[in-house]
């Protein structure tokens, strides 16, 4: 592969690619319609690949093949919409589709030229016309920096990468660059690492590339176990190969010639993009031996991480890599000094490497120009819980958080109120309305006691119980420590035994006292980055929520209606005396007669929930 | 519920694995690896071919046991022939997983990790499966079923029970 080979491959893919609603230079394609079809892990689960499928069979039925293409692309952002298709030009907005309305979609859309309106997106129907889906609100307030492919190209053909400049800046360091000025180029950028740390990533590489090892590794992080979480998943799904890209600069800068990439084996989609891309990256000779014809090689292997939530622990990854169970090892050496076999390792995540070849291509001073003075770029994070827009964002750092939740994410649906946002997954805080203006940079959310975490973003509404939240993530904590330190491995199992205590009507005045003190303990004895904010969600409820918690141990009383043993089922004097209730109840302890009001007998319920399931007319409530 | 793992009818799954297990001989630290193929074909990893695993790779039988019991991948015992896994990731459980997962195991009378008498059902518990956009999420052998609530969850324990049940005494 030579720099002309590539450029030709650029010029002669992108030709075919013009309709896609890229930056492009009015040059014209073969085709009249492309059709871009979302096949990341949401849509693919709500069956895109069979929609994919059927058009792709009327189209042969049509012998159109040469009118319209179909591209199986990554991930568009918007979950929620699932599965989506976009019909470019144009970029039309279907959601929420059913196998077979991609047949009036082809009837009408592709062959009679009418959009289908009743597929189309609701936010994206406006008096004023169709928005494309570039224009709704969801897209409009994101800037896609390391997702600026996905749902574009089609992640299983290295071409249509190359089209859109992929490989152009690897071309650039290996002959127009020193291994330095590759890192001073990182380091001037400013990018932090987006795992969760926030460690400045030129110095990581500069560190790396001081150590003495007559061998040294890249690894890419891509064991992303935060319950909730899928930015780095989709990104690997979307767009593979601005990753490796990345890897091989990162292999030239810090003099490495073996890279690693750990995935978790419970993403067997992005495990097969990455499968693909590698061998085809291989094939053209862009990874391997004598890359572009130079005399640096750099090889690449995946390894699977097996479900340890701690392997995103870096040290402990490395101990997974080497066949061992995931135990982290105390820092210093640092694994830029002694990583994998003993040998400097850099590692960095997912989404830090993805920015790579676009700080090279663009400059760092183009880089700076988003996000903050302190955390410049941006940051993805997967939008969850109760938010109407579930999905991907990626936003410019320095944005608040309630713009993040109200602007892109719609708000909460059902018109419930809103309670806490919870950033940083298991190692992370809940965050209160009082702090919803907090922009969003790695500073600002460590200083109100979250972090800002590998990206989960998840909403919780009035019907969220902040103490249960708490011994959710204390009992995924408590299940993943690894059991090597004893702050962590004690501190968590009897912090969640206090919590179960409190949620199940035990508490008493001394829980959140000795919940406070283990925390402490936990927090500055742990021997990894995981005990060490174990407890987080716990401090962070307690700050904003400590009535809640009090109305557990003094009430008895479960304010959101959560904890099951705190909550009673009463019918209140809706109750039409159906009998419904009574028939169905498993301990036959609800009294009452035919058109009269029943009354649960208290003491002999079970809390089961059927009578209020059951109930014809809503009567029967949980308070 | 414990499965004899017979060697005798197996042999030609076996020699299969020695030979996948040949080309990981050389590389460097690649139990993981191993494990990993075991897993996938035997849809467990018993003591014999924890044997193989550790005599062709020179790792002492400690560690492939100790890294086998570290992951929840691995497992010493086989899963029945449909597993239903409840996905419990925060985007799931805030919409309501745990009751989905009570229904389940009230349904099928096991707990969460165990496997029916007959073989036939395992539940399990998973760490977000990454579809947040459908939570809740209830998998079945891989295959995703979203915006599950307790009424669809009963309706596909029924359709799972009348497929698997009658597969069975056929």
């Amino acid at each position: 592969m030579t720099i002309d080979q590539l450029n030709e491959i650029r010029e002669e893919t992108f030709k075919t690619m013009n309709l896609r609603g890229l930056p492009s230079d009015s040059i014209t394609g073969p085709y009249e319609w492309s059709v871009v079809i979302c096949m990341g892990t949401g849509c693919t689960s709500s069956r895109s690949p069979m929609i994919r499928e059927r058009l792709q069979a009327l189209i042969d039925r049509d012998d159109a093949p040469g009118r319209i293409e179909i591209v199986g692309s990554g991930c568009f952002g918007l979950c929620e919409a699932g599965p989506v298709v976009i019909v470019h030009p144009g970029g039309t907005f279907y959601s929420h589709l059913e196998v077979e309305d991609i047949d009036r979609i082809y009837k009408e859309h592709l062959v009679g030229g009418e959009p289908v309106l009743d597929l189309i997106y609701e936010d994206a129907k406006t008096d004023e016309g169709l928005l494309a889906y570039s224009e709704v609100p969801f897209t409009l307030h994101q800037e896609r920096v390391a997702l600026r492919h996905s749902g574009h190209i089609d992640p299983e053909n290295i071409k249509e990468y190359i089209a859109l400049g992929g490989y152009r800046a690897l071309h650039q360091a290996l002959f127009e660059m020193t291994p330095e000025s590759v890192i001073d180029e990182v380091t001037a950028s400013g990018l932090r690492g987006r795992g969760g740390g926030g460690f400045p990533a030129g110095r990581k590489w500069h560190f790396t590339r001081l150590a003495e090892g007559d061998e040294k590794f890249v690894i890419c992080n891509a064991d992303e176990g935060d319950p909730g979480a899928f930015m780095d998943r989709s990104i690997l799904e979307g767009d593979p190969h601005t990753v490796i890209e990345a890897m091989i600069i990162a292999g030239y800068a810090v003099g490495s010639h073996q890279g690693y990439i750990y995935i978790r084996a419970e993403y067997p989609i992005a495990v097969h993009r990455l499968e693909i891309a590698i061998s085809q990256a291989t094939e053209l000779g862009l990874l391997g031996d004598n890359i572009f014809g130079s005399d640096f090689s750099f090889h690449l292997e995946l390894r699977l991480g097996a479900g340890a939530f701690v392997c995103g622990e870096e040290t402990a990854l490395i101990a997974s890599i080497e066949g061992y169970r995931g135990m982290p090892t105390t820092k210093p050496p640092f694994p830029a000094h002694e990583g994998l076999w003993k040998k400097p390792t850099l590692i960095n995540n997912v989404e830090t490497f993805a920015n790579i070849p676009v700080i090279l291509s663009k400059g760092a001073e183009a880089f700076r120009k988003i996000g903050t003075e302190k955390s410049p770029g941006t940051k993805v994070f997967a939008l969850g819980g109760k938010i109407k827009n579930v999905g991907l964002v990626e936003v410019p750092m320095g944005m608040t958080l309630r713009q993040v939740i109200e602007d892109i994410g719609g708000g909460i649906p059902n018109g419930k109120k809103f309670k806490a946002v919870q950033t940083g997954g298991p190692s992370g805080g809940c965050i209160g309305e009082k702090y919803l203006d907090t922009p969003i940079d790695f500073d600002s959310l460590t200083a109100i006691g979250s972090m800002m975490g590998s990206g989960g973003m998840i909403v919780m509404d009035e019907d969220n119980c902040a103490v249960d939240v708490a011994r959710f993530y204390m009992d995924f904590i408590a299940e993943e420590s690894c059991g090597k330190c004893t702050p962590c491995r004690e501190g968590t199992t009897r912090m969640l035994e206090i919590l179960e205590d409190i949620t199940e009507g035990r508490g008493d005045e001394e829980s959140i006292p000795r919940l406070l003190r283990l925390a402490k303990t936990a927090q500055r004895a742990s021997l990894c980055a995981l005990g060490q904010t174990s407890a987080n969600p716990v401090l962070s409820t307690i700050e904003t929520f400590r009535e809640e918690y009090e109305a557990h141990i003094k009430e008895k009383r479960c304010p959101a209606g959560v904890c099951q043993e705190l909550t009673t089922y009463f019918i209140t004097d809706k109750c039409i005396g159906c009998t419904k209730c009574a028939r169905n109840c498993p301990v036959s302890c609800i009294d009452g007669k035919v058109k009269e009001l029943h009354v649960i007998r208290q003491d002999e319920c079970i809390k089961c929930g059927t009578c209020q399931e059951v109930c014809p007319v809503d009567a029967v409530i949980r308070r | 519920m414990a499965v004899q793992f017979i060697e005798t009818e197996h042999t030609q799954e076996i020699d299969l694995f020695r030979r996948e297990l040949e080309d990981l001989k050389e590389g460097r630290g690649m139990l993981m690896q191993a494990l990993h193929l075991a897993q996938n074909r035997f849809g467990h990893i018993p003591v014999p071919i924890q044997e193989i695993i550790s005599k062709t790779l020179k790792v002492p039988m400690s560690t492939v046991y100790g890294v086998i019991t570290f992951y929840t991948r691995f497992t010493l015992e086989p899963k029945g022939q449909c597993e239903v896994s409840i996905c419990m990731g925060t985007a799931c459980y805030i919409q309501g997983a745990a009751e989905i997962l009570q229904e389940l195991e009230s349904a099928l009378g096991i707990k969460s990790g165990e496997t029916t008498e007959d073989g036939l059902f395992t539940i399990t518990t998973t760490r977000c499966v990454g579809a947040c956009g459908l939570a809740p999420v209830v998998t079945v052998n891989g295959e995703v079923h979203g915006r599950m609530d307790l009424k669809k969850m009963r309706a596909l324990i029924g359709e799972l029970k009348a497929s698997y049940e009658e597969g069975d005494e056929a």
